[in-house]
């Protein structure tokens, strides 16, 4: 079972598509990394997928259904988005704000919202300032507390078809909470079989922890497939302008370094 | 030197630790208070608490004024009123005082109490902002001009219309200029993701002042009784109130009252952004639809009762906020019990402090008010200025 999107179009400004014709699908269990310059379309792709915008031609699937004739509260129950950036401005508690994730589970009981909520704060890390005020956490903590929130709405039960999208979730974080984000990210698709969209921009966090990777330029999709396939010089070149190298990791050879400028 | 010090610690502390036992205990006793009653899974239990302290609040203010009743005299009175007699004789006036003067007004004090306040917490919530407030943002600026609109001209232009509506108008008009507003600074403040709390100030005094200037060309035309009736308007009373006049703006305020509270879980979801409230799996715009009708109804509501109060809607949630946590399943009842007490006292003060004349209650909720705000603005500053 997938997410599917088929032929998708989305207009954008001045008579361009946004997104042009682009067919993509995220399978359960895999991390599938979406890059690309900027303005490429990647956040519009993650935006059709989570239905908050609507494609002008073509279709998303959820499963076996068009997502159009799905509720928001259904959906909700199926694929999950960490934003870009949050503007949470109110003083709730670590462990309110993650227990918001669980809203669209409303009348499943207070055992499996508990279970879900201690599961996502324990996978994110949070559980030893989960009674702290979260205003006076740091940008990093805040970012893992709504990767836990997240994480709960998805909850660890295994059964239904679920999907995280993740939309540039390392932006504003230092290296050793980047990594950390995205093993979470792979963790919890291999474990609990969900399937994750996550946009990025370092070439390098694609080729460590994705099992797909999608390039996109100018709303059309470039190239997609493996990482040892698909990060070569010629298609990084093609799709950022830019001379690039790549190598094995030195630390796990069996992935690729790649190296710009 | 060095040696000398130390002994004088030593010395010191050997007085230390019976103070120091005692704050700990104070602390123990602070922290366990603040676990049994504050701790925010628990806080449902705040609720009957907060109700006590309105009853309370509400039966001083029935006994207090020109006329003095004894306690025991008001709660028999209201017990005889609401249909328990307790076979005890009071005096006419007392009877009189309590049931036809102070009783519709400290029933106006507790719908407009609450309901200014469950409107300030909702708008709020639904700007995503804790610096609103129904007067700060226009609104119930632009409710006065709706009802100020139907005093002045209710014997003139809109007579055809007066006479087919009768009492509704004015409580029609106030809530029709209330929605105006809201959606009119809604528009204007929503900028993307986030509501600017510039634009939304800057937006909520262009249109504020829009509608003053409107009361004033109305007022420019009122003859002198309607302005007597208009500077009551601007400055916010709840004197003079009947029980006839009460009974329809009571209904719409008990509409807000009890309906933007079933709002609660959106609303908490909406603080995370609009995107995210609808990632939730909620609906946000029948949500917003609803409240922004709901607010304008509450406020309008209010204001054509009773004129502009400032501050209740703004100062309320914060203090149920700073004790209580900002969620608003929580938020929104408490703060509608606590804008009633609080309105209820502003009121007990304004017609008390230069008997028997009154101050106008809008006074006193701005000068309580006004300090409030700055010191908001302050800890906002302090914490890296207001987004």
């Amino acid at each position: 079972m997938m997410m599917k999107m088929e032929n998708a179009y989305l207009a954008g400004r001045g008579g361009a598509w946004r997104v042009d014709n682009v067919s993509l699908s995220i399978c359960e269990g895999e991390v599938l990394a979406l890059l690309g310059p900027n303005g490429a379309g990647k956040s519009s792709i993650l935006k059709l997928f989570s239905g908050e915008l609507a494609c002008e031609q073509g279709r998303i699937v959820l499963g076996s259904n068009d997502i159009r004739t799905l509720s928001p509260r259904s959906m909700a129950l199926h694929r999950a988005v960490l934003p870009q950036k949050n503007y949470l401005a109110f003083n709730f508690t670590v462990r309110e704000v993650v227990l918001m994730g669980r809203s669209p589970h409303a009348g499943c009981g207070e055992t499996s919202d508990e279970n879900a909520i201690q599961w996502a704060m324990e996978m994110t890390d949070v559980l030893n300032f989960a009674e702290r005020d979260y205003l006076n956490l740091s940008g990093g903590e805040q970012q893992r507390v709504h990767l836990a929130r997240v994480l709960a709405q998805i909850g660890p039960e295994n059964g239904s078809l679920r999907f995280l999208l993740l939309d540039e979730p390392t932006a504003a974080l230092d290296v050793a909470h980047q990594h950390l984000v995205l093993s979470v990210a792979k963790r919890i698709a291999r474990t609990v079989k969900v399937g994750v969209l996550v946009i990025l921009h370092d070439l390098n966090l694609a080729a460590l922890y994705a099992d797909r990777i999608a390039f996109l330029k100018q709303g059309r999709l470039e190239a997609v497939g493996l990482p040892e396939d698909i990060l070569s010089a010629k298609i990084i070149g093609d799709v950022f302008d830019m001379k690039a190298s790549v190598m094995p990791h030195p630390h796990r050879p069996e992935r690729n370094l790649v190296v710009t400028g | 030197m060095k040696v000398t010090s130390r002994s004088e610690c030593t010395g010191g502390s050997r007085e230390r630790p019976y103070w120091r036992a005692t704050w700990i205990w104070i602390g123990k006793l602070a922290m366990y208070f603040d676990h049994r009653l504050i701790t925010r899974n628990r806080s449902l239990l705040v609720l009957p608490v907060l109700v006590v302290m309105m009853l309370v609040v509400s039966i001083m203010s029935l006994g207090v004024g020109a006329v003095a009743v004894p306690f025991t005299d008001v709660t028999g009175i209201v017990f005889k009123a609401i249909g328990f007699p307790l076979n005890t004789e009071y005096s006419a006036i007392n009877v009189a005082v309590v049931e036809s003067i102070r009783m519709p007004r400290v029933i106006l004090g507790i719908l407009v109490g609450a309901s200014l306040a469950v409107c300030g917490a909702a708008l709020q919530g639904l700007f995503r902002n804790p610096l609103a407030d129904p007067a700060l943002v226009g609104v119930s600026s632009g409710a006065a001009l709706g009802a100020v609109t139907v005093i002045v001209l209710s014997q003139s232009v809109l007579f055809s219309v007066s006479q087919f509506l009768g009492s509704y108008l004015l409580p029609l008009s106030a809530f029709v200029g209330g929605v105006l507003v809201t959606l009119i600074v809604y528009r204007l403040a929503q900028t993307g993701q986030r509501t600017e709390v510039t634009t939304l100030l800057l937006a909520g005094i262009a249109v504020g002042s829009l509608s003053s200037a409107g009361t004033g060309l109305l007022t420019y035309m009122a003859d002198d009784f309607q302005l007597r009736t208009l500077t009551f308007w601007s400055m916010g009373s709840l004197g003079g109130i009947t029980w006839s006049k009460l009974s329809v703006s009571a209904v719409l305020m008990l509409i807000a009252i009890f309906v933007i509270p079933t709002q609660a879980r959106p609303l908490n979801a909406l603080l995370l952004g609009e995107s995210e409230a609808m990632h939730l799996g909620f609906d946000l715009q029948r949500t917003k639809r609803l409240l922004i009708l709901l607010i304008a109804l509450g406020v309008g509501a209010a204001v054509s009762v009773s004129g502009i109060i400032g501050f209740i809607g703004l100062v309320t949630p914060h203090l149920v906020r700073l004790v209580l946590g900002p969620d608003h399943r929580i938020l929104l009842p408490a703060s509608a019990l606590v804008g009633a007490s609080l309105l209820l006292l502003a009121d007990l003060f304004a017609r008390t402090i230069v008997a028997p004349s009154e101050l106008p209650i809008g006074i006193v909720t701005a000068l309580v008010g006004g300090p409030f705000f700055i010191w908001l603005l302050m800890k906002y500053r302090r914490q890296g200025g207001i987004r």
